[in-house]
This record gives structure tokens, C-alpha cells and sequence, in this order.
């Protein structure tokens, strides 16, 4: 026992007292989260637009208040005259211009139609395009909101507006970031830790020693654990404090989950560190053979159901399908354990293998 | 059961490379006494760290038996690892640990601790204990050396396999480590040491002369010495790099190399040597000089690769 966490111990000192290390285990997860969370989203906040109100009337003064007051647009002027599109887009000044047509008001009362020209700056067409849907709702939520009045705008809406009107997409993610952080941090800091001791030679002292590999392979994995579940902590509560994403069902039963995925992952190390030779090849093996599948094909960038079978059936492979899953209907529907237990059982069955063989793979001798 | 601390019975082990089998060590037999002192000599490349990982249970010869302590390397591997101790060639220890927690983690590899052996590292321990909480990669390489000595005698092994232990290090912290080897025989405890230092051969109670895989000769180092068969003259003049060329090419002289200030000279039996000098004056040396040479294990060394 004494042995067993002089080793543990021994292991805390060589992450602790390494930067580098550090940075990748604690910088890794939170940068993660960031990225993922601000700067990958697909939504628009902020962006500048301006507005050419030709008409002045109560209307167009009533539309550009519910536009100003919108988190997604920063309305940064007005302009005068038609001339002045152009040169404000060559400017940069701006992303999209509001056109209010002269008789907005009359039009509507008289004719019941009007048209409100959104002019976006098409060079990023997808910002353009959630600009334009953007604005779009606002103007169909003024419309609806005036009683008394109809007036078909010569608008188009897009119907992603309609159910994803807020943040939703980034609610996938965070167990997509988990997967990932989880076994990167996992199998690749494993795996390279044992391998720099064989590289160092410090791996020929140890062998050429009573102890016997299971305490080895314990003594390597829980500094690691630990470590993890600290990622795990600081990734819930960055979620949930900093990105507003609702942790709904039972948090022990997340954490238990995660426990178990993160075994997973160190197994997985332990299995790449008896493949490998040198820390680059398990480096490489670790992000070729992790990194790609968990963000192919755990399913939170690319839909499974849209890959062709081989594929798919590849993907049952991937433990971070199943963590994701789990994490996904745990975290973000709410539902118990009875609804990913088949989740865990495979986790779970994939775990044992993999122990199991890495133990068998220990190489007691050096060739 | 053999009495003797290491057997080595015709032992072979070969390596592929690329689609080759290159042969590390050929059918190598040797018997190391208790508590003696033994060098294994020769170049870097000549298999000596195959023969320790044979020993130490790292390896499986291709062929052949290995016993420690009676103990076959191979099927009794664990109880060999009991009682070794083993510094390898590489400075294999964590160079991110202070030296006490590297000794106190090696201790407790083996069940044990530094205050339960205290005594038989104390000698040692006594150099680097100013050192304690400095890590191990920033210390001087001869007090690398003697923290990875400590670490492998923590717990108090039978026998004690040191890997080139003086390779890289500077002259004075060599003669240093080998005083304390020296010392450590008091306690009875088999040494193996390898080196690529002719010099420390003589230190050895007995060496075996190493060389592409075979063993040349094993004796003691002055028996090794005595066996030299030739008259061996030490020559030295103004212009020592033209003395070695035309030393070379004379007839009478097998062999001339470098050696130290001089140029040892092996000649045939019952050569005239005045009449050797007689003969590089007339090509314009001066200042020739030449004395009886002192056979070292590096002219055996250097015998034996001709023969």
C-alpha cells in the first residue's frame, strides 16, 4: 500500500511540476469551452447595421426601437440618402442597412402593404443570412403585435429562426467539449506518461523491481483520474455559470457517468503506451486515433444518421458516442438512469476490455 | 543449483535490423565469483548493455542460460528482481524528483527504506545529502551518478549490475565512484561494471575483454597484461603525427598507435630498437625518444582485435 501511493505521489510531481503538462490538462478544457462556446457559434450578437429612415413616421420609429433594443444588433447611425449605402458598406462600417421606404405609414394604411429593404453585406453569407432572418422576425413580431393592422412585408423568414430563436445549438457541445477534453487528457497523458518512462530509461529501473505491473498500471491511472474529474468540475460549472447551459437532470449521476468515461479513457492510454515506443507515437496515435473519431463521430458536429452504414456502425466503436449520449439526455433533457443504462452497460463492457488487455499487453521485460 | 553470483552459458542474442538479424552478443560464457569486482571491457557497440539486459531479466537470449544468484534469468525472473540492483547506461532517474524523493520512491519500490539501509549508503549518500531537495536533473553529472549508485543499492542487493556508471563523467568524480565501489565490496555485494574506459579496467578484480559480440579474454587485469606477448616500446619525437605515419610504415613495427604523450610500439620479438631509430632519424626526426612501454589493458585490447 505504502508502495502503491509513494508511486501515486511520485505521479502527482511529475504533472504538478511540469507547465507544460498543466497547461494542457487545465488550460485545454477551458479553452475548449470557450471556443466552442463563443467563438464557434453560429449565431450573431452585436453586429453593427445602420439604418436609412426615409420615412420618419411613428411605423418605421416604432420598428427601429425594437431593432435597437435587440441584443443581436448595434445600430450605429443613420444615413440620409440612398448614396450613402454604398460607401458605408465599402467602409466596413457596417453589416446590413435597414431601408425604410417614404410613405411607410401611409402605404400601410392605405394600401396595407409596404416593403422594409434589408440590404446585408453578402461576402459572409451565412452572417448575411442570419442577419437578414434576424431582422426579419423582428419586423413580423412588430407586425403581429399591431392589432389593426396587416401588412405583408416582402420579407422572407427562415424557419431555422423559428426554433432555434436563441442559444440552443450550444447546448450540444458541452458534452461534445466533455468527450473530447476527457479523452485527450485521459488517454493522451496517460499514454505519454508511461512512455516517457520507457524513453527515459526510468521504466528498465522500475522493471528491474519487485513490484508487480497491476500496481503500475493503478499508479499511472489515478493521478490521472483525479485530474479529469477536476476537468469534469470546472467544465460543469463553466457551462453553467459562464454559458447559461442548464445542468436539468441529477448531477451525482452526471459525475458517476463521468467517473466512468474518464476510466475508459485512461484505459484506452494504458492500451496506446504498450503500443508505442516513443511519447511522439503515442502522441500521434492518441490524437489520430482519439481526436478525429470522438469529434467525427460522437455525433456532435456531424449527425450519425446521416453517415453512410460502414461508417455508422464504426462509430459504435467510439466511446465518446455513448458519453455523449448519456451526457446529453443526463445534462441537458433531464432524463434518469433508466433511459442511459445501455449507455453505461457498453461503457462499462469497453472498460473491462480494455483493462483486461492492457494488463495482458504490459510488457514485463523490455522486448 | 551454481554457487556462483552470475553464469552466463553460451549465451546469444541477435537484433533485426531492417530484414537482418545482427547478433548483439554470440554464444557468451562466463562465471562472476562472489563479492568480486567484474569489468566488462570494450567499445561502445560491443554488446555490453545486451549482456546486462540479459542479466537483469529485460531480455531473453535467443540462445542460451543466464543464472543470478542461481536463479535462471528467464524462468525465475521475479526472484532476481528481488535481490539486483541495476543502474542502467541512461541516467534513469526522474529528473523532475528532488534526490530524496527520488531515493525515498526507489526505496519503496523495493519494500524498503533509506533509513533501513542507511548504512550501506551512507558513504555515498553522505556526497549528495547537501543536494537533498535539488532536483535530480540539475545536479552535476558525477552526482548523478552517485544518486542513481544509492538508488540502485537502496535495498541492499546481492548482486549489483552498473551499466557504464562512468560514461560522461569528468575524471575526478570517476575516481571517486570507484573508490566507493571499492568500498562496497566490504559488504559483499557481486559487482558487474561496464565501462568503455580502458583505464578503469585495472580497477576491476577481474575483466572480460569485449569486442562485436565475442569475449576476447577474461583474466585479471594484470594477468591480462602479462599475457602480452610482444616487446612494447614507447616512442615520442618533435613531430609526433609524421612519427606515427612513418612508424606505421616500417616493417619491423605490428602496430603503433597513440597513447597518451607517447606512441606505443608493438615490434616483433628481437627487433633492434636503435636500429629503428637509426632509420626514422634518417627521415628527418628529431628530438626521438624511446623507453620500455607499459602494457595496459588497452594494448591486450588492441592485440587481441588483431589476432
Amino acid at each position: 500500500m505504502k508502495q502503491l501511493i509513494y508511486f501515486i505521489r511520485k505521479e502527482f510531481y511529475h504533472v504538478l511540476r511540469d507547465t507544460r503538462t498543466l497547461i494542457i490538462l487545465f488550460g485545454m478544457p477551458i479553452a475548449q469551452i470557450v471556443i466552442f462556446g463563443f467563438a464557434l457559434t453560429n449565431e450573431v450578437k452585436d453586429s453593427r447595421i445602420v439604418i436609412l429612415d426615409l420615412a420618419k413616421d411613428e411605423t418605421s420609429r416604432a420598428i427601429i426601437d425594437e431593432i435597437s433594443v435587440s441584443r443581436y444588433f448595434d445600430l450605429t447611425g443613420y444615413l440620409n440618402s440612398n448614396d450613402e449605402i454604398e460607401r458605408t458598406f465599402r467602409e466596413g462600417k457596417t453589416r446590413m442597412v435597414i431601408v425604410f421606404p417614404p410613405q411607410l405609414q401611409y402605404e400601410l394604411s392605405h394600401n396595407k402593404s409596404s416593403t422594409i429593404q434589408l440590404i446585408a453585406d453578402a461576402t459572409d453569407p451565412n452572417v448575411a443570412n442570419t442577419l437578414v432572418s434576424y431582422a426579419s422576425t423582428i419586423i413580423m413580431d412588430f407586425q403581429r403585435n399591431t392589432t389593426g393592422l396587416s401588412f405583408p412585408l416582402d420579407i422572407k423568414t427562415e424557419i431555422r429562426m423559428l426554433y432555434n430563436p436563441q442559444l440552443k445549438g450550444s447546448y450540444s457541445f458541452v458534452p461534445g467539449v466533455m468527450a473530447l477534453v476527457l479523452m485527450l487528457v485521459g488517454a493522451m497523458m496517460t499514454s505519454i506518461s508511461i512512455v516517457r518512462e520507457k524513453e527515459l530509461g526510468t521504466m528498465e529501473v522500475i522493471l528491474v523491481s519487485p513490484i508487480i505491473p497491476f500496481r503500475v498500471i493503478i499508479a499511472k491511472m489515478i493521478p490521472y483520474l483525479v485530474l479529469s474529474m477536476i476537468n469534469v468540475i470546472s467544465i460543469l460549472s463553466l457551462s453553467y455559470f459562464v454559458l447559461d447551459v442548464p445542468i436539468v437532470g441529477n448531477l451525482f449521476l452526471l459525475l458517476v457517468e463521468c467517473f466512468l468515461f474518464t476510466l475508459t479513457a485512461l484505459a484506452l492510454g494504458l492500451f496506446i503506451s504498450s503500443v508505442s515506443d516513443t511519447q511522439q507515437t503515442a502522441m500521434l496515435i492518441s490524437l489520430m486515433a482519439l481526436f478525429l473519431p470522438t469529434v467525427m463521430f460522437s455525433g456532435f458536429m456531424f449527425p450519425i444518421e446521416n453517415m453512410p452504414v460502414p461508417l455508422q456502425l464504426l462509430s459504435n466503436l467510439i466511446p465518446a458516442k455513448w458519453f455523449f449520449y448519456i451526457v446529453r439526455d443526463v445534462m441537458i433533457m433531464g432524463t434518469g438512469f433508466d433511459q442511459v443504462w445501455k449507455e453505461t452497460v457498453i461503457l462499462i463492457i469497453m472498460l473491462i476490455v480494455l483493462i483486461l488487455v492492457s494488463i495482458k499487453k504490459f510488457k514485463v521485460r523490455l522486448a | 543449483m551454481h554457487k556462483s553470483p552470475i553464469v552466463v552459458d553460451g549465451i546469444s542474442k541477435s537484433y533485426p535490423v531492417g530484414k537482418e538479424k545482427v547478433n548483439a552478443v554470440t554464444n557468451i560464457s562466463f562465471i562472476v565469483n562472489p563479492g568480486e569486482i567484474f569489468g566488462l571491457i570494450g567499445p561502445d557497440g560491443a554488446g555490453k548493455t545486451s549482456l546486462f539486459r540479459i542479466l537483469t531479466t529485460l531480455l531473453i537470449p535467443d540462445n542460451g542460460n543466464a543464472y543470478v544468484e542461481g536463479f535462471n534469468t528467464v524462468n525465475d525472473y521475479h526472484e532476481i528482481r528481488k535481490i539486483v540492483g541495476y543502474m542502467p547506461g541512461r541516467f534513469s532517474l526522474y529528473q523532475d524528483l528532488s534526490v530524496e524523493e527520488n531515493l525515498s520512491f526507489f526505496a519503496t519500490l523495493f519494500n524498503t527504506s533509506l533509513e533501513e539501509n542507511y548504512d550501506l549508503v551512507k558513504d555515498i549518500y553522505n556526497q549528495i545529502e547537501p543536494f537533498k531537495k535539488r532536483r535530480a536533473g540539475k545536479l552535476s553529472g558525477g552526482m548523478k551518478q552517485k544518486l542513481a549508485l544509492c538508488c540502485a543499492l537502496i535495498h541492499r542487493p546481492h548482486v549489483l549490475f552498473l551499466d557504464e556508471p562512468t560514461t560522461g563523467v569528468d575524471a575526478v568524480s570517476r575516481t571517486e565512484f570507484w573508490t566507493l565501489l571499492r568500498k562496497l565490496q566490504d559488504q559483499s555485494i557481486t559487482m558487474m561494471v561496464s565501462t568503455p574506459y580502458m583505464d578503469e579496467a585495472s580497477l576491476c578484480d577481474r575483466v572480460a575483454l569485449i569486442q562485436n559480440g565475442n569475449i576476447l579474454d577474461i583474466d585479471t587485469p594484470k594477468e591480462i597484461t602479462n599475457k602480452f606477448e610482444n616487446p612494447l616500446w614507447a616512442f615520442r619525437s618533435d613531430q609526433m603525427y609524421k612519427l606515427l605515419l612513418d612508424l606505421q610504415q616500417m616493417d619491423n613495427v605490428i602496430a603503433c598507435y597513440p597513447f597518451g604523450q607517447h606512441h606505443h610500439v608493438v615490434l616483433h620479438q628481437d627487433q633492434d630498437v636503435p636500429e629503428i631509430l637509426d632509420q626514422l632519424k634518417a627521415k628527418g626526426q628529431t628530438n626521438l625518444k624511446a623507453e620500455p612501454g607499459i602494457v595496459t589493458i588497452e594494448d591486450c585490447f588492441m592485440q587481441q582485435m588483431r589476432k
